[in-house]
């Protein structure tokens, strides 16, 4: 006998199919808006169509009358409850439905439950609002001009918009770091707002039984745990009484992290009517009042020595939040991870100065694909970069390798503080290069100038803090950023895992299963993933921003191991041997001198249920909590080529080459996927997606023919390329990668046009770098900023 | 219309069920007739609108993305009106007309007044639009049709449609219009005129995409500003028929 062979039970390495695939292509799957209990009733939400307005009086009389109606909510009867604000994950508070003033338009003014969802909406339409408009502020100049309105009339002690002022690093060595430079580069840019749009948008049903006093919530939850935790909080019921199905997610992208109002007016309703009411966010409510992210502007400056090396950077951030504080993130740090830009270069000083502001606009701010504004940092970083190379005269690859941080330096300290762990930078430099074939590109672009063709390459090299958190510095509501497992092996030898994590497409029921089977040879097909009802998994964090391999992935790794050392003392138990005397192979524990003798792990589970030692507890199972000690660092390069027609200003995507970095890959098939699946976010960024507000408020891309998901057709081929440096303190030696793509990828598309337009004398064109502001670069040689309100004539 | 809750019509017809209404064809004396309920992919994949009907030919595959072209109609984007369909553009640069049928027979209404304004038609109440038709070409048809969108299945930020017939090398009949530019589909006449009764050369090629930006009234909005639209409609138009005077000098 031997041990089984890795590859063959799916394990590590191994590009196992989805299992949960066989669900979702034949259209089986478990959304909550598949759910139908009986009795249940449907909620719709009458939106604000103003974006800043004093509410003079709500009538609902005549939605109250109509038949079929069963209910009807105002921030008047949220008040009554104290439910008509409620806190943010950042601090702050967030009105559920309307009391004094609507801040924003979209914003959940009432809401009504019906006997159908077409009844509720005809009366919501019949609720009569008395607005009186007040001025309106859709961006941070004129947030914070003299005499702005005050958005947040509501809270004490805030007499103008500002949010917070945050600065981190050290001011006076950066400033004399920036005295000492042979040339400062300077460059301003504006991230603009962008949405996750997860096919499915949000809802929830709530379940209030009277009877056993039970309250079961179905929702589109990232984070079921962290749910319950709130409403117990919120709605002050007792927490073992609140049961959240998380049930299959249609994807997430960071917007179904927070908590939104129709979630919590329509438990309000359940416990109000005693029966089921469900509710399902139609599109344009999904883009116009939840979690939006981004909207960040820079004033960037690099202090640099005329060899190339960067002596300093500065970087004063300016975040438009909209009208409530809700960003859903964990750090300790008011603008995220900002400061994590930079973390691949070796950079002595740095100082970070940060504002937020509030404005008339949705909360802003959640992590889309995104560690918590690592999506803007390694933006600014790779464009500032790029600026600064080309103010050098000096070549970009060159640039970025001169001021890379050593492979022998690891583990580095960063100047703002963040400690990455390993990479190989130059080497994922040189795999993108050698694939792009970069000096024969940059003599071909020279070739195609003199005939009039503009064509351009861009380079975006990042590392990324992914896998939140430790528990030193992050927490929710003051819960440390752990995850967990629990691992029941049968009788038979199949097993049931659970983790804290929750897989919205990233493919959970899958990777659990390969990590089990590289721990303890039982084949990933014998192991049955579950996640997402709080009755049955263990308490953890939910899913986002790369977090489940480096922390719930871990945990899954420790449980296994957890399983294996009680296996081991059986093993010794069967085979009447001392526990030193055993050897472990995948699968199977053998006698250190006869290797022929030995048990298989299956064989093991059966004797912890019928055969255990004397003394030993019985069954085979455990449950490990993760403490992360550091975030896991991830290294990507993404080098993008272009042809720009400067006739029209459209773009075309001529390559895209992506090197990534992400440590030991358990699956690399679903690795590939997420790659792929950023990237395509990244092009949609850079290229064609905008969401953005008129001087009233507006919200430009309230649906998808004006807000723009990219399709096959458009979206270019991506030739993938790897390099693995194992995470040195994780247990199997994974980085996270979710985000890598969407994080770095829309840096590269904006350098390679910024690259082909250099000639114009253009340094930056705000994204989306949309084919009218590249014409207008080329044509008045004058940078194009994409700040709202957005030119409607 | 519906779902966007702009129209809540009491009663819908399907028409799909009526007989005999999905052809097109080419007639004896060379006119193409469209049924009403003939798809936009009928069209795409059509070998007689590839081999006789350039324009045509060229703006079917643009149209919307797919998914549409399965299910939609060219009678019906017609009908609809909208300022940024691609057929009404391609129909008045063919000077086409839509045969309507109401309880007193068949009138036939030309594409150009046809289309009233934004999502308006010449039907009357009682009327439904049964095809539309193109009257047969004076010469050898070529022509062309360009659109920008941003992304396959947007609507377009500007279109222009260019139909020509030669004799010989003389342009005898011009047609030109433009999607997206104005509030409805615009027709460029005075364009078309200068193509016709003279070859095709870079100088009349130059003076019809300037009166073809000139014909456009483009507002600014979130898809680009007036002065870029315009610009697309000169460089759309020059490239159209420029792409016809090569392929004129290549079969020389």
């Amino acid at each position: 006998m031997t041990a089984v062979d890795e590859v063959k039970i799916g394990g590590m390495g191994a590009s196992r199919r989805r299992v949960e695939d066989n669900r979702f292509i034949r259209g089986k799957g478990n959304y909550v808006d598949d759910i139908v209990l009986p009795g249940m009733l449907h909620m719709e939400i009458l939106r604000s169509p103003l974006a800043h307005a004093r509410i003079r009086s709500i009538d609902t009389s005549k939605a109250w009358a109509m038949p079929g109606v069963r209910l009807v909510l105002t921030g008047e009867t949220m008040a009554a409850r104290n439910l008509a604000w409620m806190p943010t994950l950042s601090y702050d508070t967030q009105a559920v439905l309307a009391t004094d003033k609507v801040r924003f338009q979209g914003q959940e003014v009432a809401c009504v439950i019906a006997d159908d969802p077409y009844i509720a909406k005809d009366a919501c339409e019949a609720i009569v609002v008395d607005y009186e408009p007040l001025p309106v502020i859709v961006n941070p100049t004129q947030s914070m001009a003299e005499g702005a309105p005050l958005i947040r009339d509501d809270k004490e002690n805030q007499s103008d918009n500002v949010i917070y002022d945050w600065e981190v690093g050290d001011k006076a060595g950066t400033d004399r770091a920036f005295a000492e430079a042979d040339l400062v580069s300077k460059i301003e840019l504006h991230y603009p707002r962008s949405h996750p749009s997860p096919i499915e948008c949000c809802g929830s049903i709530a379940d209030f039984n009277r009877a056993t006093s039970k309250l079961t919530v179905y929702l589109t939850t990232q984070a079921p745990h962290i749910i319950r935790a709130a409403v117990a909080l919120v709605a002050e019921l007792p927490e073992q009484m609140i049961r959240i199905i998380s049930p299959d997610i249609g994807g997430g992208f960071g917007n179904k992290v927070p908590v939104y109002p129709g979630y919590v007016a329509s438990i309000l309703a359940s416990i109000l009517l005693e029966r089921p009411v469900k509710w399902i966010e139609d599109r344009t409510g999904n883009l116009i009042s939840t979690g939006f992210a981004r909207d960040v502007y820079l004033q960037g400056e690099l202090a640099l020595r005329r060899d190339g090396r960067i002596l300093g950077v500065r970087m004063n951030t300016t975040a438009d939040h909209g009208a409530f504080f809700s960003d859903a993130q964990p750090s300790k740090f008011k603008i995220g991870l900002m400061h994590s830009a930079f973390s691949c270069y070796d950079i002595p000083n740095a100082h970070l100065v940060a504002r937020g502001v509030y404005t008339n606009k949705a909360p802003g701010g959640v992590a889309y694909r995104c560690s918590f504004r690592v999506t803007e940092a390694m933006f600014f970083q790779e464009r500032m970069v790029h600026a600064a190379a080309d103010d050098l005269g000096m070549d970009q690859a060159e640039f970025r390798r001169v001021n890379f941080v050593r492979d022998d330096d690891f583990p580095h300290r960063t100047s703002w503080g963040f400690l990455t762990d390993s990479g190989q930078y130059g080497k994922c430099l040189d795999v993108g290069l050698e694939a792009v074939g970069y000096q024969d590109f940059l003599k071909e672009k020279e070739e195609a100038a003199k005939r009039g063709r503009l064509l351009g390459i861009g380079i975006s090299t990042m590392t990324e803090p992914l896998g939140a958190g430790n528990s030193r510095e992050y927490d929710i509501l003051g819960i440390k950023m752990f995850d967990s497992a629990e691992l029941k092996i049968h009788m038979t030898g199949k097993a049931l895992l659970r983790t804290g994590a929750k897989s919205q497409g990233q493919g959970h029921e899958t990777t659990w299963a390969q990590i089990v089977a590289h721990e303890l040879g039982i084949p990933a097909e014998d192991v049955l993933v579950e996640e997402g009802d709080t009755d049955t998994a263990p308490f953890g964090m939910g899913t986002y921003a790369s977090r489940s391999t480096p922390v719930a992935g871990a945990a899954v790794a420790m449980v296994s191991r957890k399983i294996r050392a009680k296996a081991r003392k059986i093993a010794a138990h069967l085979l009447e041997i001392s526990e030193e005397d055993i050897e472990w192979e995948l699968g199977r524990f053998y006698v250190r001198s006869q290797p022929d003798r030995g048990v298989t792990i299956q064989e093991c589970a059966v004797a912890a249920y019928s055969n255990m030692p004397d003394g030993m507890e019985p069954g085979l199972e455990n449950v490990a909590y993760y403490d992360p000690p550091n975030l896991t660092w991830p290294f990507a390069c993404y080098i993008v080529t272009v042809e720009v027609d400067p006739q029209t200003g459209v773009w075309d995507v001529l390559r895209m080459v992506a090197v990534d970095d992400c440590g030991v890959r358990i699956n690399p098939m679903i690795v590939e996927g997420q790659i792929m699946g950023g990237l395509t976010e990244a092009y949609a960024m850079a290229n064609m997606q905008f969401i953005t507000f008129d001087d009233e408020g507006n919200c430009i891309g309230s649906n998808f023919t004006d807000y723009l998901l990219p399709t096959a057709w458009e979206t270019p081929g991506f030739e993938l390329h790897e390099v693995v440096t194992p995470c040195p303190h994780h247990p199997i030696g994974a980085k996270g990668i979710g985000e890598c793509a969407a994080v770095g990828g829309p840096a590269a598309f904006v350098n390679a046009v910024m690259d082909a337009v250099k000639g114009s004398g253009v340094r930056n064109i705000d994204m989306p770098v949309l084919p009218d502001r590249v014409y207008e670069a080329l044509q008045t040689g004058q940078d194009v900023s994409g700040a709202p309100p957005v030119r409607m004539a | 219309m519906m779902k966007l809750r702009f129209a809540s019509p009491e009663m819908l017809v399907d028409i799909n069920e009526i007989p005999d209404l999905d052809y097109h064809r080419i007639d004896d004396d060379g006119s193409i007739r469209v049924g009403a309920v003939c798809r936009h992919a009928d069209l795409e994949r059509s070998s007689l609108l590839a081999t006789r009907q350039p324009t045509m030919a060229a703006a079917a595959p643009l149209v919307a993305d797919p998914i549409v072209r399965m299910r939609g109609t060219l009678v019906g984007s017609v009908c609809h009106a909208d300022p940024q369909g691609d057929w009404a553009s391609v129909m008045t640069a063919l000077d086409a007309s839509i045969v309507a049928q109401g309880p007193n027979g068949r009138r036939s209404i030309a594409v150009r007044d046809f289309v009233r304004g934004p999502f308006q038609n010449a039907l009357a109440f009682d009327e439904v639009a049964v095809e539309a038709v193109v009257p047969a070409p004076k010469g050898e048809p070529a022509g062309g049709y360009l659109k920008l969108e941003r992304r396959v299945g947007d609507y377009a930020t500007v279109g222009v449609a260019v139909a020509i017939d030669r004799v010989g090398s003389q342009v005898s009949r011009a047609g030109i219009a433009l999607t997206a530019v104005g509030p409805a589909t615009m027709a460029a006449d005075a364009a078309a005129h200068a193509l016709t009764g003279r070859p095709l050369t870079t100088d009349t090629i130059g003076e019809a995409a300037e009166l073809a930006a000139q014909a456009a009234q483009p507002k600014t909005d979130h898809r680009g500003s007036a002065d870029f639209k315009r610009q697309l409609v000169r460089v759309f138009t020059s490239r159209i028929l420029t792409g016809l005077l090569r392929s004129e000098e290549e079969a020389a």
